[in-house]
């Protein structure tokens, strides 16, 4: 029983970090139709942003709340910045190409992050991995029997939902909401109806990119370490999570990349190790046979 | 409507990325002028050296170029070898097997090496061996400690020991030292290093009145280790074998003492870096690895060793420092005694080492070009490692 609840944090845990890199992907998909494969490695960027932050402040404000709110806040805003410009100046000129051409582009830039992160020039930080600074002391929060429940599990978790909900109420409560969901529609028609589609699409990029940047870090807070190709593959997972849930739903994200975290630990803890990637992406192609528009994703019906 | 714009600003990234996939080259020639080295001519005599310069396991080719440079500039300042000054060149494998294959190629063609000293890793290793034994010029492994390597071909040696040694060493220490009865693995199932060392492990440690209780394995790279390790602490085991490299063996620490497991973690020479130490913090303590060297062994030739390579870089030698600094010294002294830079002939002299004096261990190579030589057992605390025991072939 306590190995069963041991498993259902790790799982949930792992599946935190997916939902919230999952619902940068939806988003962008949502108003764009295009997969921005560089959403794992903007992630990424936000970690390695955190450990910048984390170091610049001295080790006892470092791990005040305050340090790590000025953490994250720091990381969000870079990423922000970064996700503005890389929609400004890489997909923009492309939005009336071929879709092909922007997922190329994408493509493109997630391996320009992961690997040019790995040279040793500048400000960039080189391949090895580094050691997070401990932002949150891990404490124990609850015990049963002898599972242990960290104050920094907690607190990640809380900040995840946190940042949901508020996503939630973004987009269905507020008028920005209204324009992205029409832009979601139809760009071109939103347009013409004075909905300002450039702004609308480049907050959405800087929205998505900053959850990402909270990934990053929460991600950095639970593994410990970070390296320049870590987003390539939470990315690759996050997307699959997206589709299951429906890629274009928010809340389809959230499910589709906790349901994911969840099979992937149960897979490693009750059969071998070696069958979780196998699991993780046949439950993506059984999603994909039997709903291919994903567990919460509407089947809209196209008119011609 | 949209006009169409030019891909300028897409030109940095580009270039970030065409720089990230160019070779790292680096040239070192010492005792010779800089044009020589670029022309290669038949009789030079030169070191071939392909390290991960770059990549997950840079502190691992970092060390062991390190080594071989001073071991050339200790040669060069003797006189170097058949009177001419030994030149050096060093190639990134960046961690890849492909590249290391790519480096040997460009070394034996391009550069005319007499001989080829790498790599750390087994994978590489194993690419590399074949395109250099197709050639037919000697190659050295400082520290791939895999069979496989040297059964590639009869121009391919090492210094080291070899894989099954380490899994017998941990397993009998495992059952002697520590008395534990019950060991569970965690592998590393990309590696052929951390399967080699495991097979091993789990084959000899019955004979130590072990049991392997439960067998896990991750994928390098992978940074949650939680679900593996809880399945782990279900089988309640006295000691874990993570044959794995320090990237992941730190995280696997602290995640382990984080789900409550305080038995100790052993380990093999993969663990062997500074780095490991900033990954794994004080979650490392009490946890022991078998390695090529200590730092504390008191044989003079051990500390002469030390002090020079500390003077020279400013920083303790690690094993990989170690066994680069002893790859040289075989090759060049193999290259002195046989007085050609002809392949069959250097490699005919280096098959015939035997009690070579080397910082590492007393090398005698057996009729299968591998290093007979005793094995260390080093303890983990306060984020340093101590010798504990040695453990005879």
């Amino acid at each position: 029983m306590s190995v069963f609840l041991q498993h259902l944090i790790n799982g949930l845990a792992a599946g935190t970090i997916y939902a919230l890199v999952a619902l940068g992907y939806t988003m962008v998909y949502g108003v764009l139709k295009l997969i921005n494969f560089a959403h794992g490695d903007v992630m990424m960027v936000g970690a390695y942003v955190g450990y910048a932050t984390a170091f610049s402040l001295a080790p006892h404000v470092r791990t005040s709340s305050l340090g790590v709110l000025l953490v994250i806040l720091v990381a969000m805003a870079a990423c922000a910045a970064f996700g503005f410009l890389m929609e400004r100046f890489a997909y923009r000129p492309l939005r009336d190409k071929p879709r092909l051409t922007s997922l190329i582009t994408a493509i493109g830039i997630s391996f320009a992050l992961s690997y040019g992160f790995q040279l040793d020039v500048g400000p960039l930080p080189g391949a090895a991995p580094r050691a997070f600074p401990e932002i949150i002391v891990l404490r124990p929060w609850l015990k049963i029997g002898d599972v242990v429940l960290w104050n920094a599990q907690v607190i990640s978790f809380g900040i995840a939902i946190a940042l949901m909900a508020g996503l939630q109420w973004l987009v269905y409560r507020t008028r920005f909401g209204r324009a992205m969901r029409a832009v979601s529609h139809d760009h071109r028609i939103a347009g013409l109806m004075g909905i300002p589609t450039d702004r609308v699409i480049g907050l959405t990029f800087m929205l998505g990119s900053a959850l990402a940047a909270v990934a990053g870090i929460l991600y950095a807070v639970k593994d410990t370490a970070i390296t320049p190709l870590m987003g390539l593959y939470v990315g690759l997972k996050a997307f699959v999570a997206a589709v299951i849930g429906g890629i274009g739903n928010v809340p389809g994200a959230v499910v589709g990349a906790l349901l994911l975290g969840l099979v992937e630990e149960f897979v490693v803890g009750y059969t071998a190790s070696s069958w979780r990637d196998a699991v993780a992406f046949g439950f993506l192609i059984l999603v994909l046979l039997f709903k291919p528009e994903g567990l919460f994703g509407k089947n809209a019906a196209e008119k011609v | 409507m949209h006009r169409p714009r030019s891909l300028l600003p897409l030109v940095p990234l580009l270039l970030v990325m065409a720089s990230a996939a160019c070779e790292r080259k680096q040239s070192v020639t010492t005792g010779g002028d800089s044009a020589a080295a670029a022309r290669a001519t038949r009789d030079q005599v030169l070191l071939g050296v392909v390290a991960s310069l770059t990549g997950d396991q840079a502190s691992f080719g970092v060390s062991t170029r390190d080594g071989v440079l001073l071991a050339v500039e200790e040669a060069n300042a003797r006189g170097g070898a058949l009177g001419k000054p030994i030149q050096m060149r060093v190639y990134d494998s960046q961690g890849k097997p492909s590249e290391g294959a790519n480096a040997v190629t460009r070394l034996i063609s391009q550069d005319g090496a007499t001989v080829i000293l790498g790599e750390v890793a087994s994978s590489i290793s194993l690419a590399m061996a074949p395109v250099a034994q197709r050639a037919g010029v000697p190659m050295i492994s400082p520290s791939s400690t895999n069979p496989k390597v040297t059964q590639v071909g009869d121009y391919v040696f090492r210094v080291c020991f070899i894989d099954p040694f380490q899994g017998y060493v941990m397993a009998r220490f495992a059952g002697e030292h520590l008395g534990a009865r019950r060991a569970a693995i965690l592998r590393d199932n990309k590696s052929d290093y951390s399967i080699g060392l495991s097979t091993v492990f789990t084959a000899r440690y019955p004979e130590f009145g072990g049991t392997v209780v439960s067998s896990e394995a991750y994928s390098q790279g992978d940074t949650d280790f939680r679900s593996q390790l809880t399945a782990i602490k279900a089988t309640r085991p006295d000691v874990i074998y993570v044959p794995g490299y320090y990237t992941d063996v730190g995280l696997i620490a602290r995640q382990a003492r984080q789900l409550g497991i305080d038995v100790p973690l052993l380990g093999g020479d993969g663990w062997e870096s500074t780095k490991l130490y900033e990954l794994g913090g004080p979650a490392l303590d009490g946890n022991y690895f078998s390695n090529h060297y200590s730092p504390e062994d008191p044989r003079p030739v051990v500390k002469d060793f030390i002090a020079r390579f500390t003077q020279r870089f400013g920083r303790q030698p690690d094993s990989l420092a170690v066994l680069g600094y002893d790859a040289a010294n075989v090759a060049i002294a193999a290259i002195q005694r046989t007085g050609t830079t002809q392949g069959a002939q250097v490699r005919e002299a280096i098959s015939r080492t035997r009690d070579f004096p080397g910082v590492g261990g007393t090398i005698t190579l057996d009729p299968e070009r591998n290093a007979t030589k005793p094995a260390v057992v080093l303890k983990i605390q306060d984020g340093s490692a101590s010798f504990v025991t040695s453990v005879e072939p």
